[in-house]
């Protein structure tokens, strides 16, 4: 052995470490990849001994040549032994290679989990580090699951370098394992006001990530952040918070309203731009979440785009951006406000920084009105011109055609210049946006008619010089726009001035070197031209350039038939063949044009880029369904030989078919006509409307008018600026005609319905030069154009939409249920301090519960999931209001505090009623807590939980049905309910359709004096230790302490004076009738909560204890001893444990015979039912077994195993409650109880 | 969320890389190569920031880097992220790798990548901003450096007990 280390560390001296290999690559760089390769080598022959600090040399390599782009997966196991060393150095080596190269898809990862747990709990706090830093990076659903655990144990280390990280890391885990969310989330909460900063800062990080994602699960912690905003220094975590709020304030506008002063404030008093940035961001974000119309924020509106225009003249470009960015935020809600910065964003359109002059692109965006569009647009045209680089003049061209069409073509007047501004476009070089161009011009000759004779013009144009286009062939070049210019011609071609040039035109050789796909459409278009130009020839009966046309054709579209495209041969022959057929009937002297024609006629309309998929799918078509008998597996082998004659089976079945269902396939030709008649590229067959000869729309195309007046072209100017020019004379001729106030008959023929009012010009008044009617786009009936399906399904994030609110204070909380907690190694128990644990952990032995419930888990936890959400979605409406209430109320130094530690203070203690609000998780517990009174329980209840597994399992499914189709959700749930009967529908006395319970609470004043007030909890925490009735029980009684007056209270003493059956438990050592010291002091207005425990004997009477509060008031100039009575009432309610009981065993308990009875009458009550059952559960710790209408069995133990049932009835405000005991006098006792407290109210 | 902190040189060279998402390593390549052709051709005096390329993320993310000598260094980041912090932050992680390495130099990245990454461990974590604070970072990176002198000497003579 130690010869083999010393043979090691001799191999070591000569091996290369990592600074070696640098060099040696330096050295190396002509022949670098072959150096590396016998680097690769010898780190392998490094790998293979023993020597861990070899080892960890060769994987501190890799970790090198892994940033160089090598592979170095191939050494993930090496790695995990490096990361498994003891000592640190080499440990940070391997955890360091495993974070730049393991990912999910890495094997060895399922080794590490048990090295990673025992660095995590390593006493070295940099071990604990190290691993955690790993862990971030490659964490994987099944290490996230497995140390969970851990690393919320961590969250709450002594050290602030492990909680900070441990805290950072539950992010990454959140991610993985959206399960550990629910559980680790109150103690996340609790960090973000750890009095680290470090710690602090990680918490809000992480909870700024969540709830970025998922805004609406965290606007009950705005009160929260509202503190910390008002409180930070730190400006990390205030850019974070303020970031955060700009997150929710678009669901809670009341939220904004709060904020807005604060951070004007900040916004005045910062000094850190990084700051003041944020907020002027998160303001906007409030702004636009309020109604615009509001007087009082016209400020803050002025301040803010104030403030960015100081960011925007800044020397640093960096601010200026910034501005640019932000301004682009307002501008969507105040564009008016950001229009009368139209100067300076202009002038950052001449910035040389490309990404300032982007952003000022996108500001333009909105700045545009009809008044100003062609001044701007001419504006961008001369960037267009200058731009050097092609993506920043793609990006330019994309700007361009989108301020133009944004809106639905709103602020165009003039078409015309539109589309010259557009065939302008198309005379860029090496632009990839061809395509965008030429949708732009079919959409434009599509839906505005007027256009349509200018544009086919235009477009004959740019076919003629097609050539100039040509040279650049590459797809999503600008050879696209020939695509739309062919088919515009072809499909207009009835505007064409000269049809048989732009024919030919389209039929020259040079066009075969064209894109498939514009080839194939300018066959199809070359044979409508064809039409048109036969028609022509035919009216002026002039059948020898008719003939001469089909000529032209038939010596052409060869060149078509030999293309290598496939769709263009197809078109181009068949419309060759149809020529020659022409050509015969000319030969004949028949005159064809008219049938030709009909080849092609009919109106196209513009259909919805979403239409498709809006079409419903017609009732009784199943897409999934077999249109054929699935072929048997073993027959599709053995007939893969006759798919070569396939063909003939289709028509077998399509025969059989029409037999069985003749109306089916009609309506399929009803949809397949829908679908053809949406589709603009289909060319219809069937000559149903003869266009040209019935022109129907003609009438209704408005004759664009040319005013004359002014000369028609000026020579030596681009065409667009033409247009510009026009314009403006119109607008100013307009004007001054105005002014004359001379109503011409022209102009009013023109301007329909704009009324000639003399007001001061606005936009309404610039009359559009052509009057046009923009066709909307067509979609099938009843669908709405919505954009709801456009989010990704696969995000991680959806994962971790879950609501935390009844997490966090509340009686109408829902606990964490058994299934949710975070999984914990069943050999090594750990004593968790949340809240949810606390509770199991006393009252149930751990290790028994495990057992039992461990293979139930899996499926309830689906179902609990399916009932809470229900109920959750009523809860929501509820808490919302809490929160705004919360917020409103809280002014940022009032002393709330006293109340929301009471609340905080509420769940960990409420045991009973809490518990059982999920009925199958409380199911659990009575199986596993009482084991050994009941034997047959556990039995009984097996079989029913076989039976509905099966439920279960088909609900699982559904389940993920459901994650897709949300909107159905609700309507499945009721399904399940129905289902699963009577039983389930109660949740612990309150079925889900009827009206929210009224806050209960479960604190009552003990004794209150000027300076102290003791507030006792009703519902102790009771626990039986030995579990035999003979034996003392033990109770825990909580009390609040709170600090009424002005000074400082401390040395406080609790003393009680002990009977004979209960006892107060002092510490070892004390006497009978010493005090008890409480461990804190209490500044002004605060309070806080002591708990005390009691040891009984007997359980069956109620107790009342006399004490004494001894305690020091010291104020500023003197101190005082003062003290305060108090009487502790223990009644016997106190004494029940909320049990749940499956009906069928509680039927045996009655059959049996042991209770006695005793019953009850109530009158005059006046509360619904369920309010009444949730009473009782909340203060007397029962649960409900099963309820039918209004008559309800319930059920609890006392801690010393008495049973007790009730049967409460209710008819017209008399409750009557039979209940049984099989201790009498327990019985009476807490019947006289239920009689009071329904007294109270 | 940090997505990527990258550092090359003039040329392109990677100096260190961390991803904080999962490419392999042929992308990762690639995106190195893109943030570079994206980040070189800027002139000195424009603004620092700019959209993300396509490979890692897309529009959705920025790049926001600063140009020291013959370093770039680039952090592309979410929106969550504020720009100027993030710019800030690149400060404090030169800051501290000068203060680590005395005067730090590109040849002090390329010897000791594991240390930069040591460094930088101690600032981000998973994507996240971990510390913000320089003598704090500093701190830690130095007790950690202890700890590994210590292991060495333990390591260079554990055999005189042999």
């Amino acid at each position: 052995m130690a010869l083999k280390i010393v043979k090691g560390s001799i191999d070591r001296m000569f091996d290369k470490n990592l600074q070696d290999l640098v060099r040696g690559i330096r050295n190396h760089k002509e022949d670098e990849a072959k150096y590396i390769s016998t680097c690769i080598d010898e780190i392998k022959q490094e790998l293979k001994q023993d020597n861990i600090a070899v080892k960890a040399n060769a994987v501190c390599k890799l970790t090198y040549l892994q940033m160089l782009g090598y592979d170095v997966s191939w050494a993930a196991f090496n790695i995990v032994e490096v990361m498994s060393s003891s000592k640190f150095t080499f440990k940070r080596i391997g955890y360091l290679a495993a974070s730049q190269c393991f990912h999910e898809g890495t094997d060895v990862i399922m080794l590490t989990t048990n090295q990673i747990r025992k660095d995590l709990s390593s006493p070295n706090q940099y071990d604990t580090g190290v691993a955690l830093t790993g862990l971030s990076c490659f964490v994987t659903p099944d290490l996230a699951r497995d140390l969970a655990n851990d690393i919320m144990t961590l969250m709450s280390h002594t050290k602030p370098y492990i909680r900070k990280k441990a805290v950072l890391i539950m992010y990454k885990v959140f991610l993985k394992y959206p399960e550990s969310l629910r559980p680790a989330f109150p103690r996340l909460k609790e960090k973000l006001e750890d009095p680290d900063p470090g710690v602090q800062s990680a918490a809000v990080n992480v909870i700024c990530e969540l709830a970025r994602r998922n805004p609406k699960n965290y606007l009950s912690l705005a009160p929260l952040f509202f503190k910390l905003m008002t409180s930070s220094t730190n400006n990390w975590v205030l850019i974070k918070i303020i970031k955060l709020f700009g997150a929710l304030t678009p669901l809670e506008p009341r939220l904004g309203k709060k904020l807005i002063e604060p951070l004007t404030n900040l916004i005045h008093s910062t000094s850190a731009m990084s700051l003041l940035y944020e907020c002027v961001n998160t303001v906007i974000a409030v702004l636009i979440s309020l109604s615009s119309g509001m007087p009082n924020h016209s400020a803050s509106i002025q301040l803010c785009v104030q403030k960015l225009r100081i960011l925007i003249e800044d020397s640093d470009q960096n601010l200026k951006y910034l501005g640019l960015l932000a301004m682009s935020k307002i501008l969507k809600t105040h564009p008016k406000s950001v229009q009368s910065h139209k100067d300076l964003i202009l002038q950052c359109l001449d910035d040389k920084d490309e990404s300032i002059r982007l952003r000022a692109l996108d500001l333009l965006y909105g700045m545009v009105s009809k008044k100003n569009l062609m001044e701007i647009v001419k504006k961008l045209m001369l960037h267009v011109d200058k731009a050097e680089g092609t993506t920043y003049r793609d990006e330019l061209l994309t700007k361009i055609i989108d301020i133009c069409s944004q809106s639905n073509y709103q602020y165009i007047t003039n078409f015309e210049w539109y589309i010259s501004i557009l065939v302008e476009l198309t005379r860029l070089e090496g632009t990839r946006h061809g395509h965008l161009i030429a949708s732009q011009m079919l959409d434009v000759a599509i839906r505005v008619k007027a256009i349509r004779g200018f544009a086919v013009a235009q477009m004959a144009t740019l076919l003629d010089n097609a050539h100039l286009l040509t040279g650049n062939t590459q797809r999503n070049g600008i050879c696209e726009v020939l695509y739309a210019a062919a088919w515009i011609c072809g499909e207009f071609s009835e505007h064409l001035e000269d049809p048989m040039q732009t024919l030919e035109a389209m039929l020259r050789p040079k066009v075969a070197t064209l894109p498939g796909h514009i080839q194939a459409v300018y066959v199809q278009n070359a044979a409508k031209l064809f039409a048109t130009v036969l028609q022509k020839h035919e009216g002026e009966t002039d059948s020898q350039a008719a003939q001469e046309t089909s000529q032209l054709l038939i010596d052409r579209l060869p060149l078509f038939v030999q293309s290598a495209n496939l769709e263009v041969q197809e078109r181009a022959s068949c419309i060759l063949q149809l020529v020659k057929y022409i050509q015969k009937l000319q030969q004949k002297n028949v005159e064809v044009a008219e049938e030709v024609t009909a080849l092609f006629a009919g109106e196209l309309n513009p259909v919805a880029p979403k239409a498709q998929k809006k079409v419903p799918i017609p009732e009784g078509l199943d897409l999934d369904a077999w249109i054929n008998e699935p072929p048997s597996e073993s027959e599709s082998e053995d007939e893969k030989p006759k798919a070569v004659f396939a063909k003939e089976e289709p028509k077998h079945y399509r025969s059989r078919n029409t037999e069985v269902d003749e109306k089916e396939l009609a309506r399929r030709r009803e949809v397949r006509k829908q679908e053809q008649a949406n589709n603009p590229f289909y060319i219809k067959a069937s000559p149903s409307s003869q266009k040209v000869y019935d022109a129907p729309g003609v009438e209704h195309i408005p004759v664009v008018q040319i005013d004359l007046s002014v000369p028609l072209k000026v020579p030596g100017m681009p065409m667009s600026d033409q247009y510009l020019k026009l314009e403006e004379e119109r607008q100013q001729k307009e004007k001054a005609e105005r002014k004359k106030k001379e109503k011409k008959k022209k102009r009013e023929k023109r301007g329909k319905g704009r009324k000639a009012d003399s007001g001061p010009e606005s936009e309404e008044d610039i009359t559009p030069a052509q009057h046009v009617d923009i066709v909307t786009e067509e979609m099938p009936e009843n669908a709405l154009p919505s954009d709801d399906d456009d989010k990704d399904p696969n995000d991680p994030h959806r994962a971790l939409d879950i609501d935390l609110d009844n997490l966090l204070s509340g009686f109408s909380s829902r606990p964490l249920a058994d299934s949710e907690k975070l999984p914990v190694r069943t050999h090594r128990p750990e004593v968790l301090k949340s809240p949810a644990e606390d509770r199991v952990s006393e009252s149930v032995p751990p290790e028994t519960k495990k057992k039992s419930s461990k293979e139930k888990k899996e499926k309830k936890k689906d179902k609990e999931k399916d009932r809470k959400r229900s109920k959750e979605e009523k809860k929501k409406k509820k808490k919302h209001k809490e929160v705004e209430e919360e917020l409103l109320e809280s002014q940022p130094e009032e002393p709330v505090q006293s109340e929301e530690t009471k609340e905080a203070a509420a769940p960990p203690t409420s045991t009973s009623a809490e518990e059982v609000t999920v009925p199958s998780s409380a199911v659990e517990t009575s199986s596993a807590a009482v084991p050994e009174s009941e034997p047959d329980e556990p039995k009984d209840t097996e079989p029913e939980d076989t039976k509905s597994s099966k439920h279960k399992k088909k609900k699982q499914k559904k389940e993920k049905e459901e994650k897709e189709k949300k909107k159905k959700k609700r309507h499945h749930h009721h399904h399940h309910h129905g289902e699963a009967g009577g039983e389930d529908s109660v949740q612990n006395g309150t079925v889900e359709e009827e009206e929210p319970l009224p806050p209960m609470s479960n604190y009552s004043v003990l004794a209150e004096n000027s300076f102290i007030k003791m507030m006792r909890e009703d519902a102790e925490q009771v626990y039986d230790i030995q579990g035999n009735h003979q034996d003392e029980s033990k109770v825990v009684v909580s009390i609040i302490f709170e600090n009424k007056s002005d000074s400082f209270l401390k040395s406080m003493e609790f003393n009680v004076l002990d009977s004979l059956n209960s006892k107060l438990q002092r510490p070892e050592g004390a006497g009978p009738h010493d005090g008890l010291t409480v461990p804190f002091q209490l500044p002004p207005g605060v309070s806080n909560e002591a708990r005390f425990v009691f040891s009984v004997q007997s359980i069956v009477m109620p107790q009342k204890l006399k004490g004494t509060l001894t305690f020091i008031v010291k104020s500023d100039e003197s101190s005082t001893h003062e003290k305060l009575d108090f009487k502790l009432h223990f009644t016997c309610t106190s004494y029940l444990i909320t049990t749940p009981c499956y009906s069928d065993a509680y039927a045996k308990l009655l059959e049996s015979g042991d209770l006695k009875g005793s019953s009850l009458r109530l009158e005059g009550i006046n509360m619904p039912f369920h309010h009444l059952l949730a009473r009782i559960c909340f203060h007397h710790h029962f649960s409900v077994v099963e309820r039918i209408d209004s008559c309800a069995s319930m059920y609890s133990r006392s801690i010393q195993g008495h049973h007790v049932c009730l049967l409460v009835k209710t008819s017209d405000q008399t409750v009557s409650i039979d209940a049984k005991c099989d201790e009498p006098s327990l019985l009476g006792n807490v019947l006289d109880e239920l009689k009071q407290t329904f007294s109270k109210c | 969320m940090i997505k990527a902190i990258l550092i090359f040189n003039n040329h392109g060279k990677p100096r260190m890389s961390k991803f904080y998402e999962h490419y392999t390593e042929d992308t990762e390549q690639q995106i190195i190569r893109e943030t570079f052709h994206l980040v070189s051709k800027r002139d000195e005096n424009v603004c620092n920031f700019l959209e993300g390329g396509l490979l890692i993320g897309g529009s959705e993310n920025k790049l926001i880097y600063r140009h020291y000598a013959t370093l770039y260094f680039v952090f592309c980041v979410d929106s969550s992220e504020s720009e100027l912090g993030i710019l800030d932050l690149i400060q404090v992680f030169v800051e501290t790798l000068d203060k680590c390495f005395e005067n730090v130099c590109e040849l002090d990245l390329i010897f000791h990548l594991d240390k930069v990454h040591n460094i930088l461990a101690e600032m981000v974590m998973g994507g996240m901003v971990l510390e913000t604070n320089m003598s704090e970072i500093i701190t830690q990176v130095e007790a950690q450096g202890k700890m590994e002198k210590s292991e060495t000497f333990v390591f260079q003579c554990p055999r005189q007990d042999r």
